[in-house]
């Protein structure tokens, strides 16, 4: 699904990134952890985190993330905001929390980054 | 020996810089693209040297990372001056952390860098005095033989 549908879904916010909602998104996967996102994150994912700070946006650079969505209404600070502009990476915020988010996401259709062979 | 490299470059990382942690790696990670390197490693190299980052600005005053890029290989060394490492096999277990709360909520510090630096890596060296320092060597294989 594209990146403007996962928007309509969550009723999320755009905060940058608004040229780049035609991309094709074909796996997410959620965690508050960059670690965890470092260990099992796969180029090409749509990364669902709560957290908010300029590291997450460095994460989903390193991994090669396709955009981020933050989660129950995080938004990300001054220096995330300017670095995912920097290189290319929309970020969306919903007010649905991590729960509801993949829930959501997943009943769409969208399958998770543990469900690729 | 030294003519036989590609690229040798050097970059300080600051400890305890937060705001900072990771610029490191994203500069590697734009020169491993630029100079070609296979996508596949620059993922790998880009996680590997991320994690090692964090660790140098979360537990070491300072570091420097050099890279060093042949023809046959990736060479990634992690040099810090700090507390280092008491117990080195302890440090490489999974879920293993003396991360502070303030660590956590950088999305760090639950015990997961050291063994997935070793899983990226083809080779990983670890080496720590205690009261001293840390030194990380992590290497790709460039041609296809070694390869993970
Ligand atoms: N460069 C370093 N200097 C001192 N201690 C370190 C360093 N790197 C790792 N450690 C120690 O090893 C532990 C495990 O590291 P790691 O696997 O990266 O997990 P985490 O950083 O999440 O705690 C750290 O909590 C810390 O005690
Ligand atoms: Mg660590």
């Amino acid at each position: 699904m594209t990146l403007k549908e996962i928007k309509e879904i969550l009723r999320a916010d755009v905060i940058t990134g608004e040229d780049k909602l035609d991309i094709e998104i074909t796996f997410a996967g959620g965690s508050d952890l960059m670690s965890d996102v470092l260990a099992f994150g796969k180029p090409g994912i749509l990364l669902l985190t709560g957290l908010s700070n300029s590291q997450s946006v460095r994460t989903a650079n390193i991994i090669d993330a396709k955009a981020i969505v933050y989660v129950r209404g995080k938004r990300p600070d001054d220096e995330g905001v300017k670095l995912a502009k920097e290189h290319g990476i929309p970020l969306l915020s919903t007010k649905f929390m991590m729960y509801a988010t993949c829930g959501l996401l997943f009943s769409q259709g969208l399958p998770g980054v543990s469900d690729l062979s | 020996m030294n003519d036989e490299y590609v690229l040798s470059q050097k970059f300080k990382i600051k400890g305890g810089d937060f705001s900072n942690a990771g610029r490191t790696s994203t500069s590697i990670k734009e020169i491993l693209k630029e100079i070609g390197i296979d996508p596949s490693i620059v993922i790998r190299a880009s996680i590997a040297v991320y994690e090692a980052e964090m660790n140098v600005v979360m537990y070491a005053n300072k570091g420097m990372v050099t890279l060093n890029i042949t023809p046959v290989k990736l060479h990634l060394k992690l040099e810090d001056e700090g507390q280092g490492i008491a117990d080195i096999d302890q440090a490489m277990k999974e879920g293993f952390s003396t991360a502070t709360h303030e660590m956590r909520e950088m999305g760090f510090g639950a015990g997961m860098g050291l063994p997935n630096i070793k899983k990226n890596a083809d080779r990983f060296k670890i080496a720590s005095r205690l009261g001293e320092g840390t030194t990380l060597d992590i290497i790709f294989c460039l041609n296809k033989t070694g390869n993970k």
